[in-house]
C-alpha cells in the first residue's frame, strides 16, 4: 500500500468520464451549452452539456493532494489525428468536452499550458472509447514527473511485515486445521469456510447486532466455539461412529464446504462489505523503519498472544496432553480410559474457534466476503503441510513460511496478481523433497 | 410457472454438451478415483491444460489447428507426469492436496494480467474453434418440444457422445483386462500387490496419465463447444461438481459417469429454471422476502453441496454401483 502511495507522489492523476445524455446533469446545475465549449473561458465549460455525447476529464494533482489543476488545455481528436474540439479544465480542474458522436478519441494535454514546475515524463495522451451509454468512466494516471521509487530495503521490511501479519492470520485457521486433522485424521475440505464462519458472524454481531468490533470479534470466536461443537454433534460424531472411512468423511466435507459456501451466498450476498470501525488507517512508524497501521499491530498482537496461549495451553495441560494421546493412537487412548469422544468434540469446538478468530481478524484486515475463506483454504493447506501435517508447531511454522512468501513473493519476480502461486508451488516442491513437511515426524506416508 | 419449459431445460442440459464435458472429465475421474482409488481433485487442472493447450497453440502461436488439438492431448499428459512423480507415493489426501494445488496454480496463471500476452488474462483465448464449426453438418437446429438444440449444439453433441461412447468402450474393456484388475487391486490393497511384484508406482502412474487424458479431452470439448477459454471456467468447484456426478451414477461402473452427469445436470437446469420462475414475476410463486431471483440462482448449488454430503453418507456407491466394489479409505 505505501508502494502504491509513494509511486502516486508527484504524479498526475486525471479522471476522465465519459457521459452520455443519461448520465449527465446529477452533478452541477444544467447550463445547456453544446458545441460551444471550445471557445469558453475556464470556469464555464465544467458542466456537462445537456445533449449530446461528451467526454470529461478532470485533472488533479496528487503530488498536491489532489489539488485540481485549472486552466489546462485539452485537445480531442479523432482516430485519424482531426482535431475535434478543445476545452479548458475550470477551477476544479473540470471540463466537459462534447463530441460529435459516439466513438474513439485521443485525449490529449497540451504540456505548454499546464503550471510551472509540472513535467510529464509519459505519454500526454488517453485514447479514451465513448462507446456506452450511461456514466462511462475511465480513472488513469498520465505520465509522472518523477517517480520514486521506494528503496529495496523498506519494500522488504513492508512486505515481511505484511507476511509476518498474514502468516498468522493463516496460523490460526492451520492450528484449527491441525487440530482437527490430528484427532480425526479428517483433512476438512470445508475448512475455508469455517474461516468465512468468523469473518460473517463478525460483521453480523458489528453490523447487524451494533457491537462494536473488538466484542463482535469475541462474539464471532464464541459462535465459532458454538459452531464446532454443532458440528461434531450433528455431522461428524454420527459419522465415526457410522465407521464411514476417511476418504469418504473428506467428501462429505467438500460437500459440506460447499453448502455453507452457497449459503454464505444466499444469505449475505456476493459482495464484499466491511466492518463498522478500522476502515482505512493511516501507518505510524515505530522504531523508526516499522509502518503499520493500529489495526494491523492489534491483529498481530491478538494472533501472536492467542497463538502463544493456546500452543502452551496444548503442551502443559491434561486436555492437550489427551489430544496428543487420541491424535497418537486413539483406540489405545479408549482402552486407557479416556473418552476420546469428549477429546475429538473439544478438538472441533477449539479448532472452529481458533479458525473463527482467523475470519475475524480477516475481516477487520480488509473485508468480509461469503468466498474469503475458501480463497484462503488452499494457502492453509500448504501452511499445514509444509509445517507437518498434524503437528502443532508445524502449522504455526508453516503459514510464518507461507505469510512471508505470499507476501515477500512479489519482491522477487512472483507476478503479484497472483501472489498465491509461489505458495502453492512450495508446498508441491516440499510433498517432493521432505513430504513429512519440516517439523513432521518421519514415518511412511506413502 | 411453466414446467414446460423446466422440463426442456432439464432434458435438454442432460442430453446437452454441458452433460458431455462432466461426463468424460467423470470418466476420467472414475479411473482415478473409481478404479484405482487416487483421490485427483484437480481435473479441472488437466481440463484447463487440454483447453489451453489447443488455444494457445492456434491463437498464440498461430499454429494449425489439428497441431492444437494435438498439443492439448499432450499436455494433460506432460501434467499428469510431472504432477505423479512427486505425489503418487504418498497417501491419498496428499495426493487430494498436491492435485488441488496444481490446478488452482494453472488456474491463476492462466488468469494473470502478467500473462496477458500468451494466455489472454482473465478474458481468456478465442478464435481457434473456425475449424471444428465448419465441419458442422447441420444447418438448422433441433425442437422436439421437450428438447431444444442449435444447431451447433446439436454438432458439439454427435462429436461429443461419440467421444463418450469411445470412452466408455475403452474403459470397459482395460477394466476387465488383467490390468484393470491391478488397479482395482491397487485400489483395494496397494501393500498386497506390491508383494506380488507389481510395480504399483508405475500402475497408478499409468492410471493417473490416463484419467488425466480424459480430463483434457474433457477441456478441449469444452473448449470448441464454447468457442472461447476462460481460466474462470476451470475453478475447483468444477471438480467437486464431476465428482457430485460420478458419485451420483456410481463410481467403478463403465456407465456410472456418463449417467451421473446426465442426472447432474438435469437437476441443475431443471431446479435453475424452476427456482429461476419461482422468483421471477409480478406475483412470485416464492415471497421475495424468503428467496429474491438472485438468491434463486443459489438453491441449486446449496443443493448439490447438500446432495453430495447425503449421497456420500447414506449411499456412496451411487445408483448403479456395487457397494461392495468401493471399499474406499485411506490406509
Amino acid at each position: 500500500m505505501r508502494l502504491t502511495l509513494k509511486v502516486l507522489v508527484s504524479a498526475f492523476l486525471a479522471l476522465l468520464v465519459l457521459c452520455a445524455p443519461i448520465g449527465a446533469g446529477a452533478t452541477e446545475a444544467p447550463t445547456p451549452s453544446p458545441g460551444t465549449a471550445t471557445e469558453e473561458p475556464p470556469g464555464e465549460a465544467n458542466t456537462p452539456p445537456q445533449d449530446g455525447p461528451y467526454i470529461g476529464v478532470t485533472l488533479l494533482n496528487s503530488a498536491d493532494d489532489g489539488a485540481p489543476l485549472p486552466g489546462v488545455t485539452l485537445t480531442v481528436q479523432s482516430p485519424e489525428g482531426q482535431a475535434v474540439a478543445e476545452g479548458v479544465t475550470g477551477p476544479e480542474g473540470r471540463v466537459f468536452i462534447p463530441i460529435p458522436e459516439r466513438g474513439s478519441y485521443v485525449v490529449s494535454i497540451d504540456p505548454t499550458t499546464l503550471p510551472a514546475g509540472i513535467q510529464f515524463d509519459g505519454s500526454t495522451e488517453r485514447t479514451v472509447n465513448a462507446l456506452l451509454d450511461g456514466g462511462n468512466f475511465a480513472q488513469f494516471q498520465i505520465g509522472a514527473e518523477e517517480r520514486v521509487q521506494t528503496p529495496f530495503a523498506e519494500r522488504l521490511v513492508t512486505a515481511t511485515l505484511g507476511g509476518i501479519k498474514f502468516g498468522l492470520i493463516v496460523a490460526l485457521a492451520a492450528l484449527g486445521l491441525n487440530l482437527i486433522f490430528g484427532t480425526t485424521k479428517l483433512t476438512n475440505f470445508s475448512h475455508g469456510e469455517l474461516i468465512t464462519f468468523g469473518a460473517i458472524a463478525t460483521y453480523v454481531a458489528n453490523r447487524g447486532l451494533g457491537l462494536p468490533v473488538i466484542y463482535a470479534v469475541v462474539a464471532a470466536v464464541l459462535a465459532g466455539a458454538v459452531f464446532g461443537y454443532l458440528q461434531d454433534k450433528v455431522l461428524w460424531k454420527p459419522l465415526r461412529n457410522k465407521g464411514i472411512g476417511v476418504i469418504a468423511m473428506m467428501i462429505v466435507s467438500i460437500g459440506f464446504g460447499l453448502f455453507l459456501r452457497f449459503i454464505y451466498q444466499y444469505t449475505f450476498g456476493g459482495s464484499r462489505r466491511s466492518l463498522s470501525e478500522y476502515g482505512a488507517q493511516r501507518r505510524d512508524e515505530y522504531l523508526g523503519f516499522i509502518n503499520l497501521a493500529p489495526k494491523e499491530l492489534g491483529i498481530i498482537v491478538v494472533a501472536a498472544v492467542v497463538l502463544t496461549i493456546t500452543c502452551i495451553a496444548l503442551m502443559k495441560t491434561r486436555l492437550g496432553k489427551a489430544m496428543r494421546a487420541v491424535a497418537d493412537n486413539p483406540a489405545l487412548s479408549a482402552s486407557s480410559g479416556m473418552r476420546v469422544d469428549g477429546v475429538v468434540r473439544s478438538v472441533w469446538i477449539l479448532g472452529t474457534a481458533l479458525t473463527a478468530l482467523s475470519g475475524a481478524l480477516l475481516a477487520i484486515n480488509s473485508q468480509v466476503n461469503f468466498l474469503m475463506g475458501f480463497k484462503l483454504l488452499l494457502l492453509v493447506f500448504a501452511a499445514v503441510t509444509l509445517g507437518g501435517l498434524g503437528t502443532i508447531w508445524g502449522a504455526l511454522v508453516g503459514s510464518m513460511i507461507i505469510g512471508l512468501l505470499y507476501e515477500v513473493g512479489p519482491l522477487f519476480g512472483v507476478p503479484s496478481s497472483i501472489k498465491e502461486v509461489g505458495a502453492l508451488i512450495v508446498l508441491i516442491l516440499i510433498l517432493l523433497i521432505r513430504p513429512q513437511g519440516i517439523l513432521g515426524r518421519r514415518e511412511r506416508i506413502g | 410457472m411453466d414446467f414446460m419449459q423446466v422440463l426442456t431445460s432439464a432434458f435438454s442440459s442432460a442430453l446437452g454438451p454441458q452433460a458431455i464435458v462432466f461426463a468424460l472429465a467423470a470418466i476420467g475421474l472414475n479411473i482415478h478415483f473409481g478404479y484405482t482409488g487416487l483421490l485427483n481433485f484437480g481435473q479441472a487442472g488437466f481440463m484447463a491444460v487440454g483447453a489451453y493447450g489447443l488455444a494457445v497453440t492456434v491463437v498464440t502461436l498461430e499454429f494449425p489447428f489439428w497441431l492444437g488439438i494435438a498439443i492439448g492431448l499432450m499436455a494433460p499428459i506432460v501434467l499428469a507426469i510431472v504432477l505423479g512423480v512427486p505425489t503418487l507415493r504418498l497417501r491419498a489426501d496428499y495426493l487430494a492436496i498436491a492435485t488441488i494445488a496444481t490446478a488452482e496454480i494453472l488456474r491463476l496463471i492462466f488468469g494473470a494480467v502478467e500473462y496477458k500476452d500468451v494466455f489472454g488474462g482473465t478474458n481468456g483465448l478465442n478464435g481457434y474453434a473456425r475449424t471444428f464449426q465448419d465441419f458442422n453438418p447441420y444447418s438448422s437446429g433441433l425442437d422436439l418440444g421437450i428438447v431444444r438444440f442449435r444447431a451447433d449444439d446439436l454438432w458439439s453433441m454427435t462429436v461429443g457422445w461419440t467421444l463418450v461412447a469411445l470412452g466408455c468402450i475403452l474403459v470397459w474393456a482395460l477394466m476387465r483386462s488383467p490390468w484393470g484388475r491391478v488397479l482395482r487391486s491397487i485400489r483395494e490393497d496397494e501393500d498386497a500387490v506390491r508383494s506380488l511384484g507389481k510395480n504399483v508406482f508405475f500402475y497408478k502412474m499409468q492410471a493417473l496419465i490416463l484419467g488425466g487424458l480424459f480430463g483434457g479431452i474433457a477441456g478441449i470439448f469444452y473448449a470448441l463447444k464454447q468457442a472461447s477459454v476462460v481460466p474462470t471456467d476451470y475453478s475447483t468447484q468444477f471438480t467437486f461438481f464431476a465428482y457430485t456426478a460420478l458419485l451420483i451414477g456410481g463410481a467403478a461402473r463403465v456407465l456410472g459417469p456418463v449417467v451421473g452427469a446426465m442426472i447432474f445436470w438435469f437437476l441443475m437446469s431443471g431446479l435453475g429454471t424452476f427456482f429461476g420462475q419461482a422468483t421471477s414475476g409480478a406475483d412470485p410463486l416464492i415471497p421475495t422476502w424468503a428467496m429474491t431471483d438472485v438468491q434463486a440462482s443459489v438453491v441449486r448449488l446449496i443443493l448439490v453441496g447438500l446432495g453430495l454430503m447425503l449421497l456420500m453418507i447414506y449411499r456412496p456407491q451411487g445408483i448403479f454401483g456395487d457397494r461392495k466394489e468401493l471399499a474406499i479409505d485411506a490406509r
